[in-house]
């Protein structure tokens, strides 16, 4: 590149990262605030940690905290069974009935509006409800089937994308060597794939941790998600305990995607090292 | 081996079973809901729980009867709002994603040609706002963009301007919105296009004596031409059903079709006209997705 066309590549991508970033800084700025007019600096009383501890005497935020990890853990495990079944089916067979509707059916969820979504799983549990009485009612069962759609199909797409970029050499040969298929998957497969199987796992917890639209269609009464309560309290206007809370998350998330890169990245050095 | 033999003669193989799980899972919660959908949006609306009437009645003892109606249909297209919200929802996620386009293609560019190590922190640093809740990132520009909020702070204190500017509740703090969040979208399906270019052909082309935007108009902007269209739809297509910006940043006149279906479920309880609304929603995006599909089939056979 020359001179000039990198210097205005530079200033994209530095106004661009400033725009990524401001809005989140913002927030953790202001979770130390003291005022409670959120985003008028108090001098003279900040940093203060009062709404941290405000956060953690929410009885409210904390058990809807409770309810969404439980969501998002069976969620994140369901998902990726589910997604790395259907991601190694469509990398490794070439040829089975159903494959194109199977491709069809976890690529929609990606790009699919979440009112339509949410909208038409709530109709098929009332549909099924009345058929078959089951689910009764609706709550945890129900919000995480519906989250389980579609975060499976994201874990199918990262499965299948790390299974298409290594060649199958290492199972045929296990397979030549009279290993039976279920042995080759958890022997040479899974250990290959589990770096995308960890993502799909995070990803998974993180979806599910974050939805709003698809969790107030398909949860009940006494079942509502982190992300439902936030929404309730945002509606009335900028509260700081939401800046604590996004604080905490932004800290987690940090550290957990840093942490995962810097796994990955080492574990890449060593394969590299020792093949 | 012998229940393998067994299950084999009825057809059922190991690779079937494979696929077997997810395969009816997604065509149980995925596919058979938006026959559900499809039925629903052709009931009349019933003061009941759940509140439409079925379409399949008993009449008399022998005899049941389909009572199929478009009242749903017929009733958004004779009620100019439906038709409005559908006319500027697709306006709003088109101008969307050209903005994220010229947001988004200048910074994917400029991470597919840094250094090896430098481009992996600038990649990561596109995906963690993507692992971080959409809902509060979107709170966050509440507090940017209020009226006592920290731009006009910033703006007044430094003598820009001596009025607070409206920009919460406005179309602008929308698209901000909407750009936003779609951003990383955009950006990592077009990194990951870029990435294969062969840089070599700009060198050519700029030693043939091509000026560098020439270049970049006759062979980055055509090779990378799948990497834009599968970022724009992957904008675009959510961007159309979208709720919770246009809930939270576009204040009470913000007409967009998933905001009207969400208050006709939850404020009106009219089921079916949200079904009905669904389903004109989906015969819009459906070709979209083939679409996104189609480019994305070309990518990774490209890729292989």
């Amino acid at each position: 590149m020359n001179y000039r066309s990198s210097f205005f590549i530079l200033t994209c991508l530095g106004l661009g990262f400033a725009f990524l970033y401001i809005p989140i800084l913002s927030m953790v700025v202001f979770s130390f605030n003291a005022s409670k007019l959120v985003t008028v600096w108090d001098g003279a009383h900040s940093p203060t940690l009062k709404w941290y501890v405000a956060l953690l005497q929410n009885e409210e935020i904390l058990d809807a905290a409770w309810i969404s990890v439980k969501v998002a853990l069976i969620n994140a495990t369901g998902s990726v069974i589910l997604g790395t079944l259907a991601g190694f089916g469509l990398a490794r067979f070439s040829q089975f009935r159903g494959r194109f509707t199977l491709n069809a059916m976890t690529t929609a969820p990606l790009v699919m509006p979440e009112v339509i979504t949410g909208l038409s799983l709530l109709l098929l549990f009332v549909a099924l409800e009345q058929l078959i009485g089951w689910p009764a009612g609706r709550g945890i069962t129900t919000m995480t089937i519906a989250h389980m759609t579609f975060s499976m199909a994201y874990v199918t797409v990262i499965v299948n994308s790390r299974l298409a970029t290594f060649d199958t050499a290492l199972e045929e040969a296990a397979m030549d060597l009279g290993a039976h298929p279920l042995k080759v998957f958890f022997v040479i497969t899974l250990p290959i794939i589990f770096p995308a199987i960890l993502s799909g796992w995070l990803l998974a917890f993180t979806l599910s941790w974050d939805d709003l639209v698809i969790s107030s269609f398909t949860s009940g009464p006494g079942s509502s998600t982190l992300p439902m309560v936030v929404f309730s309290k945002v509606r009335l206007g900028v509260s700081p305990e939401i800046n604590v809370l996004a604080t905490i998350t932004i800290g987690v998330v940090t550290a957990m995607i840093v942490g995962v890169s810097l796994w990955m990245a080492r574990k890449a050095r060593l394969e590299r090292v020792a093949p | 081996m012998r229940t393998a033999q067994q299950l084999q003669r009825i057809g059922i193989s190991g690779r079937g079973l494979v696929v077997a799980l997810p395969y009816l899972w997604l065509m149980l919660f995925f596919v058979v809901p938006f026959i559900i959908v499809l039925k629903i949006s052709f009931s009349d609306i019933d003061l009941a729980i759940p509140p439409y009437k079925p379409l399949l009645e008993w009449v008399g003892k022998n005899s049941l009867a389909i009572k199929v109606n478009f009242n749903n249909y017929a009733f958004l297209f004779t009620d100019s709002l439906y038709l409005r919200a559908f006319g500027n929802s697709i306006k709003v996620a088109f101008i969307s994603t050209l903005l994220c386009l010229v947001v988004g293609y200048p910074m994917a560019y400029g991470i597919a040609r840094a250094k090896a190590a430098t481009r992996n922190v600038l990649l990561l640093l596109v995906i963690l706002p993507f692992w971080t809740s959409l809902l509060l990132r979107v709170y966050a520009w509440i507090g940017l963009l209020k009226a006592n909020g920290v731009i006009n702070n910033v703006l007044m204190s430094l003598g820009i301007i001596h009025e607070p500017l409206t920009m919460l509740y406005t179309p602008f703090a929308m698209y901000v919105g909407i750009v936003y969040s779609y951003l990383p979208f955009l950006i990592l399906p077009l990194y990951a296009n870029l990435e294969k270019m062969d840089w070599q052909l700009l060198e050519a082309a700029e030693d043939l004596g091509c000026r560098p935007w020439q270049a970049f108009y006759k062979i980055t902007l055509p090779l990378s031409r799948n990497g834009i269209l599968a970022g724009s739809m992957l904008v675009f297509i959510p961007a159309v059903g979208e709720f919770v910006i246009p809930a939270l940043l576009g204040g009470p006149n913000a007409l967009m079709i998933g905001r009207v279906l969400w208050d006709e479920f939850f404020s009106n309880r009219a089921w079916p006209v949200a079904s009905a609304v669904a389903i004109l929603l989906l015969i819009l995006l459906v070709p979209f997705m083939m679409w996104y599909q189609s480019v994305q089939a070309r990518e990774t056979a490209g890729a292989r």
